[in-house]
């Protein structure tokens, strides 16, 4: 029970619209343990991205409990406990790459000597090392959110929340940037829940998959996957990898006949 | 390079236009003249009086032109004919104007952006403010201060101020909150505060908006300046120029004192363009 880093139970969000409530999400019971990598598939309006804004406390349910690394999720974002990674980069115009990722230690408040050892920390993760002068302009759009990446990790956070990150980029590049996030996941061993509308992308990066439904948003399916957490990109050729990804697909075509 | 022909284009056609009115505007008085001479005047002899009169309904281009170089290369700068003279004291009290009311025009913005009660009740009194006629209230500030024993320089600049602040709220107030709903939750979770959102996000992306404001407001306090010389007893200033001209009917005078106006106003609009490209290329959000 220790290793739980986020726990809903009976977790619901109701918006109130002009065309009546929208159940965001509905009776949502979920565990995620320290180290994981889970990520949340399905369909447009399904919740995935409103139960990622949740633990992130940028929305606030309306019924259930939540707790993210045993705390509510205002205490934990006050507490600076995780790095959210949105689908755009959002990277400052007007500050070079290293500028960007120094932004959120400069708002912590972190010494001068120790964002320059953690920017260049980072970058290196990131495989950016050379690129901190650049301005955002002058990369490609994979590296700009490995930029933005590189900023979501730079104040040492537990948990990663990532809102398909990689959904606005190119099948070459978004293989290589899965590649090199399980990397990245190995190495830091951080706690990622990860928000995706693609199968395959969920199958290759996961050790859990949450398979949700739309109307109202809730939890179809939860998937352990049996794949070795070595990796190489042809696992997705395996009959384990297939079998997974028929069964989450399973899932999705269930909750929508629902 | 690419658009001097446009511009040549217009700018002959301005003249063409100019010199045909200044023709059939000045030509009454023309004939007046000749018919109490008793004698008649031939065509080319009525065009060529209408453009030499020395008080005409509208001065020839180049009446204007010998005008301003007689006023500003062949007088001495501290002459009180001279135009450089009467332009510095205008573009004095513009500038100071014109830094008081960007200073007010920020730091209401700001109140705006963060307060909600500021938001609902200054912002109307900001507009209400447009809507009375400076002519009206110009007066009575140069009025009121020279009760309070401030006179000169000041008085003009606050009913520069008055002019110029308007747009710098409006584009501030619109800059400051031209963040977008991403990057305001990404700056929740970091956990910044509002000091930190406004410094690190707000202020920043509010720069393009600011120069356009700007040039907007240099232009009006220009006039704000030029106003709040007129019922000053037009010592000195432009706008002094304006209402000796008239009083004198030296259309002549007014002529290129207008003009000299309207060049300094694109001067300083171009400073402020220079200033905003510069500025927003170094910041990455060239347009």
């Amino acid at each position: 029970m220790n290793n739980t880093i986020i726990s809903a139970k009976n977790l619901s969000l109701t918006f109130e619209t002009n065309d009546g409530p929208v159940h965001a999400l509905q009776d949502i019971n979920l565990d995620i343990h320290k180290g994981e990598f889970v990520s949340f598939i399905g369909p447009s309006g399904c919740g995935k991205t409103t139960f990622l804004r949740v633990m992130a406390d940028l929305e606030k349910p309306t019924g259930g409990e939540i707790s993210v690394n045993g705390v509510s999720p205002e205490e934990a974002r006050k507490s600076r406990a995780y790095g959210y990674v949105f689908q755009a980069a959002g990277l400052y115009p007007w500050r070079t790459i290293g500028g960007n990722i120094k932004l959120p230690l400069e708002i912590m408040g972190y010494s001068k000597a120790e964002q320059i050892e953690r920017v260049s920390n980072v970058l290196k993760l990131v495989e950016l090392d050379g690129f901190e002068k650049k301005f955002p302009w002058q990369l490609s759009g994979g590296m700009q959110q490995r930029a933005s990446i590189a900023r979501a990790l730079a104040f040492d956070a537990d948990i990663l929340l990532m809102d398909e990150p990689f959904g606005a980029l190119d099948e070459i590049v978004r293989d290589h940037l899965n590649e090199q996030l399980l990397d990245l996941w190995a190495k830091t061993h951080k706690t990622i829940a990860f928000v995706t509308h693609s199968i395959p992308e969920a199958v290759y990066l996961s050790t859990k998959i949450v398979v949700m439904s739309p109307r109202p948003g809730r939890i179809a399916d939860v998937i352990e996957s049996t794949l070795p957490s070595e990796r190489p990109l042809s696992i997705r050729d395996s009959a384990e990898f297939i079998e997974i990804a028929n069964r989450v697909r399973d899932g999705l075509r269930e909750g929508h006949n629902a | 390079m690419r658009s001097f022909f446009p511009i040549l284009t217009v700018v002959s056609s301005i003249f063409v236009i100019w010199y045909l009115a200044a023709i059939a505007l000045n030509s009454t008085w023309a004939y007046d003249k000749a018919k109490r001479a008793d004698v008649t005047l031939t065509f080319s002899q009525m065009v060529a009086d209408t453009l030499a009169q020395k008080k005409p309904l509208l001065p020839a281009p180049h009446q204007v032109a010998k005008e301003i170089y007689k006023t500003t290369v062949l007088k001495k700068i501290t002459s009180k004919r001279s135009l450089i003279w009467h332009g510095w004291i205008t573009l004095s009290a513009t500038l100071l104007g014109f830094a008081m009311g960007t200073g007010l025009g920020i730091v209401l913005a700001v109140g705006i952006v963060h307060s909600r009660a500021m938001d609902m009740s200054v912002m109307p009194w900001v507009i209400t403010s447009q809507t009375i006629p400076i002519l009206a209230v110009a007066p009575m500030i140069i009025v009121v201060l020279n009760a309070v024993g401030v006179s000169g320089l000041l008085p003009k600049a606050v009913i520069s101020m008055y002019l110029s602040f308007f747009p710098v709220v409006v584009g501030m107030v619109k800059g400051l909150r031209s963040p977008d709903a991403m990057q305001m939750d990404q700056m929740r979770t970091w956990n910044t505060s509002r000091l930190g959102v406004f410094w690190s996000l707000r202020l920043p992306s509010s720069m393009p908006y600011l120069f356009t404001s700007l040039k907007i407001g240099v232009a009006a306090s220009l006039v704000g300046a030029i106003v709040g010389e007129m019922p000053t007893g037009a010592v000195a200033g432009l706008g002094a120029r304006l209402l000796a001209g008239s009083y004198y009917g030296q259309t002549i005078q007014i002529w290129s004192a207008l003009i000299c106006a309207a060049a300094l106003a694109a001067s300083l609009v171009a400073i402020i363009g220079v200033v905003q490209k510069v500025t927003l290329k170094r910041m990455g959000m060239a347009l």
